[in-house]
């Protein structure tokens, strides 16, 4: 137990084991700490990082499927308007056919009846001219008499 | 046991023996001490082979492994080895930033050194004190010493090495005269100049003796805890020789003296750790 050179030595020892600690033992070990805790935490950012545009997108999604939806309705409420329209001018288109059909059947009918009326008219002065010549005996001459019997086939 | 001397006396002196390599008494040349009054004899200019020896060799192994492990370090998964050291490593850093506000690299691998190396050097402590004084003997040699820091030698050198380091960054970061000032100007303080100068051998009275006590208390804190433990393993072994019942006695003695003493061993180490780290902030920081 006595104070020798062996303080020396130990100094001498423990300086050298100092040195060769911070020179190599050390750095490498607290880089590759600092390096690993670096990459956690960007791990951690990006992952939180992720997470928000995960968060992002699915608003995104949201909003798309809102606005398509919307747009479906106003495409089936423009069709239904549409429909309503096309309903409406069919029928307009209907009732003025209805009408003109109507129209020239009248029209049709009246020029008949004109017709009918006149063939009867002639019918009826030819019948009269003959009733007449039979009553008479004679025969009417009809060039002669033209105008009495136009005057009676008017009045008919 | 030592071959002359089977008292308990001689088994307790011939534990407390260093292996000693120095000038042999009598002009017999350069050689080992074979008694404990012959490397009394050999003064300053001698050297304790067994101290360090287990010193160095531990701190080898220390920086070894630790060293294995630095070649490995990468930032992937730590596994193993790594793993452990890097636990270590993280340990010392934490109670250096806790107490080291400066910025200076020499610390904290300073600290892991301390630590980790009068952690293993105390642990020679917990080997059954008669194993490797056993194999020596058997191999021829005299004397064994296994626990470095029984040897106040190696507690002292430890503790120079720091206080060198104090007294380096006292007068580096304050300058000469700022550390002058440190160790004259306080801790009494006067506005008048007479005053002044009359506080200033008291002070550095004062002052001198606080800066020395530091690397004293260092290296007898450590001694003291560790020769105190030792000393106890030496009076338990004791006990082997008196019978099969105070074997037995002597057998738990030693199992729960061991258990204990993990505690200093552990406690120790980092205590030597923790003041280094301390003493050397106060000389990195202005009063």
């Amino acid at each position: 137990m006595n104070i020798n050179a062996t303080l020396i030595g130990q100094t001498i020892a423990f300086a050298v084991f100092v040195w060769f600690c911070m020179k190599f033992v050390w750095p490498p070990i607290v880089t590759a700490l600092n390096e690993r805790k670096a990459r956690i935490t960007e791990g951690l950012a990006a992952a939180e990082q992720g997470r928000q545009e995960k968060a992002a997108a699915e608003q995104q999604a949201l909003k798309v499927t809102d606005e398509a939806k919307s747009q479906a309705q106003e495409i089936l409420r423009r069709a239904e308007r549409r429909e309503a329209e096309v309903i409406e001018e069919a029928k307009v288109a209907a009732r003025v056919e209805g009408e003109r059909i109507v129209a020239a059947a009248r029209s049709e009918i009246d020029k008949e009846v004109n017709t009918a009326r006149e063939t009867l008219r002639k019918q009826v002065a030819a019948l009269a001219v003959v009733g007449a010549e039979q009553i008479l005996g004679r025969e009417v001459d009809s060039q002669a008499h033209s105008q009495l019997l136009d005057e009676l086939a008017t009045q008919l | 046991m030592s071959s002359n001397t089977l008292t308990a006396t001689g088994y307790i002196n011939h534990h407390l023996q260093n292996l000693t390599f120095g000038q042999l008494p009598g002009d017999r040349g350069w050689g080992l001490a074979h008694t404990a009054s012959e490397a009394k004899a050999m003064g300053f200019w001698a050297i304790n082979v067994d101290t360090m020896f287990w010193s160095i060799a531990l701190g080898v192994l220390f920086l070894w492994a630790f060293r294995k492990a630095a070649r490995r370090a990468t930032a992937e998964t730590p596994t193993g080895l790594l793993n452990f050291v890097e636990w270590v490593i993280e340990f010392i850093d934490d109670n250096v930033r806790g107490s080291f506000s400066h910025k200076n690299d020499l610390i904290a691998p300073l600290a892991l050194t301390l630590f980790v190396w009068v952690l293993l050097m105390n642990t020679m402590d917990l080997v059954p004190i008669d194993w490797i004084p056993g194999i020596a003997k058997w191999l021829g040699i005299e004397y064994m010493k296994v626990v470095p820091t029984t040897d106040p030698n190696a507690t002292f050198g430890m503790a120079f090495g720091v206080f060198a380091l104090t007294l380096f960054y006292s007068i580096k970061v304050k300058g000469p005269l700022g550390f002058a000032a440190e160790l004259t100007m306080q801790p009494f303080q006067a506005d008048n100049k007479a005053l002044k100068v009359l506080f200033i051998p008291i002070n550095f009275f004062l002052e001198f003796v606080s800066l020395v006590a530091k690397p004293i208390s260092l290296s007898l804190r450590l001694f003291g805890n560790l020769f105190a433990g030792e000393m106890i393993f030496i009076l338990i072994a004791l006990l082997f020789s008196g019978g099969i019942a105070l074997a037995l006695v002597g057998g738990i003695l030693q199992w729960a003296w061991a258990v204990f003493h993990i505690l200093i061993v552990l406690l120790q180490a980092f205590i030597f750790m923790t003041l280094t780290i301390v003493y050397l902030e106060m000389a990195h920081s202005h009063h």
